[in-house]
């Protein structure tokens, strides 16, 4: 069977999805934009399903052309899809995670959007995701560059988009600006990036002439290696920015503002990862030039093992996850960039799995508390007042169902929740046999055969990778409730829980896609990047051994600081007195957010402030505009309206009249009004015409 | 025969006359005349040279100028009685009221 020929249609189901919704979907309420927005999903994971069983029969896949695009000399350019095992690859669990990812929203959103007091937004988000998924789908099924381009920016505007999807509110759900700001910083960063992947491509068409992959790639051996450096350092920063890697990685946290399935979804399963995507895409020019390859895996590295210190920090659930994304992130940078491509995939997969999972587990979490602080169902909703006076004295206190200190104990009051969370962080943690596993410790093996210091960064942050996701769990739901919230906490429904645990199975089992000595995954993606970028890693007992003991030694470290004896409420952190100043550190996010304003946004608005008020008021307004254009308008229109105006036209005017009246003057003495005058004078006319006539011949 | 330019002479006379009875006299009735003096001599000579060159086309110019002489007077002394009605006076001198 072939069905490579339906595969437009992922991208068509899912925009179909959000114009249905856009045309009916407020009037037709929640359930029908969830269902319509999650069966448009579902539709495009049945059409890569259909994909993946093409594959199996003719695994080198197909290129199927939609439309023509550009057209300019022998730059063409069409809109075509590039089915291959590493596309589908993508394109499952784009729209796997997805299709759960729109049926847990369809359970979380309508909660949000009753707290933020604004029931409408529920089909907006729906659309919002519907396009996400769209976006991504042409980013990971194009052929070229550019079309790759398109999708990546995109899903850099449905980025925007859903995370100032709260755009007059703050993060903690009072009214302001600062989600507006993290949407503009996430823009921003990802312009800086996108500005990389720009020059990567005007490189690459001068080189090769081209920017599609099959007449790019095939070519890299053929074309002077400093310009495919030169290349693939663009690309880099344009890595570096979609990816979230060292030094454009600031705007992932922040984006934690946009609702959580955003934050599973975007940030953390899918789009994030496009970065790895487009390495891996390019592992032929990667693999042309090792000298770029170890830039892209130290940078990774090293943001791995950076964004997992300042995990170990943060108090707030979804910051955790954020930082701890990045460093995850890290992980498949680094693993892609020593040529463990595979293992870079690997761990994207599985890190989709767990990394949803946790996402949306935290947002199970979140809404437990959220419900249990004030509770929306109508009996409460009625007595409101008197609710509020009796038992809820802290209902407008300042509250913040993110932060980890006002949990603990919650295994008791949400079970279902902590169960596939527990599941997560340990696949997250990498602990076998669960998905995080295996592919942490195939990137760690290769690391070790390519590269000891990116080994030893990426060990360093598995070990801290470890702790974090103890202390959380320890937390949030193990010890005594720190707060009436989370004593009261609320399991979410089913249309929540469903996913978490369908999300949690492929954590348990998702490892298993790529299992060693089997390698079907490497055998798999091996139809599409080739034999020399394919390899199969030999499972190494040592390494494995080694991951496994320090993550159960970093658990035990958590246990004995979190575990052992539960933080009560108002307690500082264990950890604060013992690391002091480091600590410090990595609670403030090693003050690069500072940094940043210190060197690029200060200058930037006093550069801003120069230009808007020396360059344009003073010089381009008051000089230029007021002084010299107004003033010498001014000029020549005194002298028009003056001299040439009243001088000369009315001079003309006046002159004809005066000339007029004199002629009038004039002739009327000749109208005597004696008749024997006119006949006299007709008699010399006469004579004179006679005289005249005679005398001239 | 008698030759054209006798005629020739006698027309220029009775021209003259006429052209001096209109910038002379002040009587309407008197210059009217002095009008028709000029036409007829302008009549005299067409027909004489009408008959010198043996061609019809003077002698129906002349009819025609007698007809429209005809009706011209017939008009002119109509507007001669109504102004002598108005004002028991024919002398145009005293017509001037059309003086600019």
């Amino acid at each position: 069977m072939d069905a490579f020929a339906l595969v437009p249609w992922i991208v068509f189901f899912p925009l179909i999805g959000l114009v249905v919704n856009l045309a009916f979907g407020r009037r037709l309420g929640e359930k029908f934009s969830a269902i319509v927005g999650t069966l448009a999903v579902l539709s495009a994971f049945v059409v890569a399903v259909l994909q993946l069983l093409s594959l199996q029969a003719h695994p080198h896949g197909a290129v199927v052309p939609l439309a023509d695009w550009i057209n300019i000399g022998s730059l063409q350019i069409p809109w075509a899809f590039n089915v291959d095992t590493l596309s589908v690859t993508m394109m499952l669990v784009v729209s796997g995670v997805g299709t759960l990812i729109h049926i847990y929203a369809a359970g979380y959103m309508h909660y949000d959007v009753r707290y933020k007091e604004d029931p409408g937004s529920f089909t907006r988000f729906f659309i919002y995701l519907n396009l996400f998924i769209a976006a991504m789908m042409i980013l990971v099924s194009g052929n070229s560059y550019l079309m790759l381009f398109v999708g990546w920016e995109g899903v850099g505007l449905c980025s925007f988009l859903l995370i100032g999807f709260w755009y007059s509110r703050n993060p903690d759900g009072s009214k302001g600006l600062l989600n507006s700001q993290a949407a503009k910083k996430a823009f921003v960063a990802n312009r800086v990036g996108d500005f990389g992947f720009l020059l990567a491509m005007f490189l690459t068409f001068w080189a090769f002439g081209s920017l599609s992959f099959d007449q790019v790639l095939p070519n890299a051996a053929s074309v002077d290696p400093r310009i495919i450096m030169a290349i693939t350092l663009c690309m880099l920063i344009g890595v570096t920015g979609k990816s979230a890697q060292l030094p454009l990685y600031v705007w992932l946290p922040d984006a934690m503002a946009g609702p959580t399935p955003v934050s599973a979804l975007i940030h953390a399963a899918t789009m994030v990862t496009a970065g790895v995507y487009l390495v891996v895409r390019s592992a032929p020019l990667f693999g042309a030039v090792p000298e770029a390859g170890n830039i892209v895996a130290i940078v990774g590295a090293v943001t791995a093992l950076f964004a997992a210190t300042i995990a170990v920090a943060q108090n707030d659930i979804k910051k955790v996850l954020a930082y701890s994304t990045i460093s995850q992130l890290g992980f498949m940078v680094a693993a892609v960039g020593i040529g463990a491509y595979v293992a870079g995939m690997f761990h994207l997969v599985t890190h989709a799995f767990f990394k949803a999972l946790l996402f949306l587990g935290s947002g199970s979490v979140i809404l437990a508390l959220e419900r249990a602080h004030h509770p929306l169902d109508g009996h409460h909703d009625e007595h409101h007042d008197d609710h509020h006076d009796e038992h809820h004295d802290d209902h407008h206190a300042p509250f913040d169902p993110q932060d980890m200190r006002n949990m603990g104990g919650l295994r008791k009051q949400i079970p279902t929740t902590y169960r596939v969370y527990l599941i997560g962080a340990l696949a997250l943690a990498g602990l076998p046999p669960l998905a995080g596993f295996f592919s942490k410790d195939e990137i760690l093996t290769d690391a070790l055969h390519a590269n000891m210091l990116v080994w030893v960064l990426l060990t360093a942050a598995a070990f801290l990778t470890a702790f974090y996701m103890g202390r959380q769990i320890w937390l949030v739901f193990f010890g005594e409730a720190r707060t009436k919230a989370a004593k009261e906490a609320v399991e979410s429904p089913s249309t929540m829980l469903i996913p978490l645990g369908i999300l949690a199975a492929l954590s348990v089992f998702g490892g298993l896609i790529n299992v060693p000595v089997l390698h079907p995954f490497t055998d798999w993606l091996e139809h599409t990047l080739g034999h020399d970028f394919a390899h199969a890693t030999v499972f190494n007992f040592g390494v494995a051994i080694f991951s496994t003991v320090l993550a159960l030694i970093a658990i035990y470290i958590s246990w004995r600081l979190y575990g052992r004896k539960p933080l009560a409420a108002g307690e500082a952190d264990p950890l604060q007195q013992r690391l002091g100043f480091a600590f410090k550190g990595m609670q403030n996010k090693w003050w690069v957010d500072e940094l940043y304003d210190a060197i690029i946004i200060q200058p930037y608005r006093r550069l801003a402030a120069f230009l808007a008020d020396v360059v344009d008021w003073r010089f381009w307004h008051d000089w230029v505009h007021d002084t010299l254009i107004g003033r010498g308008f001014g000029a020549l229109a005194r002298f028009l309206a003056e001299p040439v105006d009243m001088g000369v036209i009315d001079g003309i005017s006046r002159g004809l009249a005066a000339l007029a009246k004199g002629l009038g003057r004039g002739f009327s003495l000749l109208q005597s009004g004696y008749v024997r005058n006119y006949a006299l004078m007709v008699f010399f006319g006469v004579v004179l015409m006679i005289g005249y006539l005679v005398f001239s011949s | 025969m008698i030759p054209v330019s006798y005629y020739f002479a006698l027309s220029a006379i009775l021209f003259s006359l006429g052209a001096l009875g209109v910038l002379i006299r002040r009587n309407a009735i008197i210059i009217f005349m002095s009008v028709e003096l000029m036409l007829n001599a302008a009549n005299l000579l067409f027909v004489a040279f009408a008959r010198a060159n043996d061609a019809l086309s003077g002698q129906v110019f002349v009819f025609f100028v007698i007809a429209v002489a005809a009706a011209e007077v017939a008009v002119g002394l109509a507007l001669i009685v109504v102004i002598f009605r108005n004002r028991q006076s024919i002398d145009i001198d005293e017509m001037s009221n059309l003086k600019g």
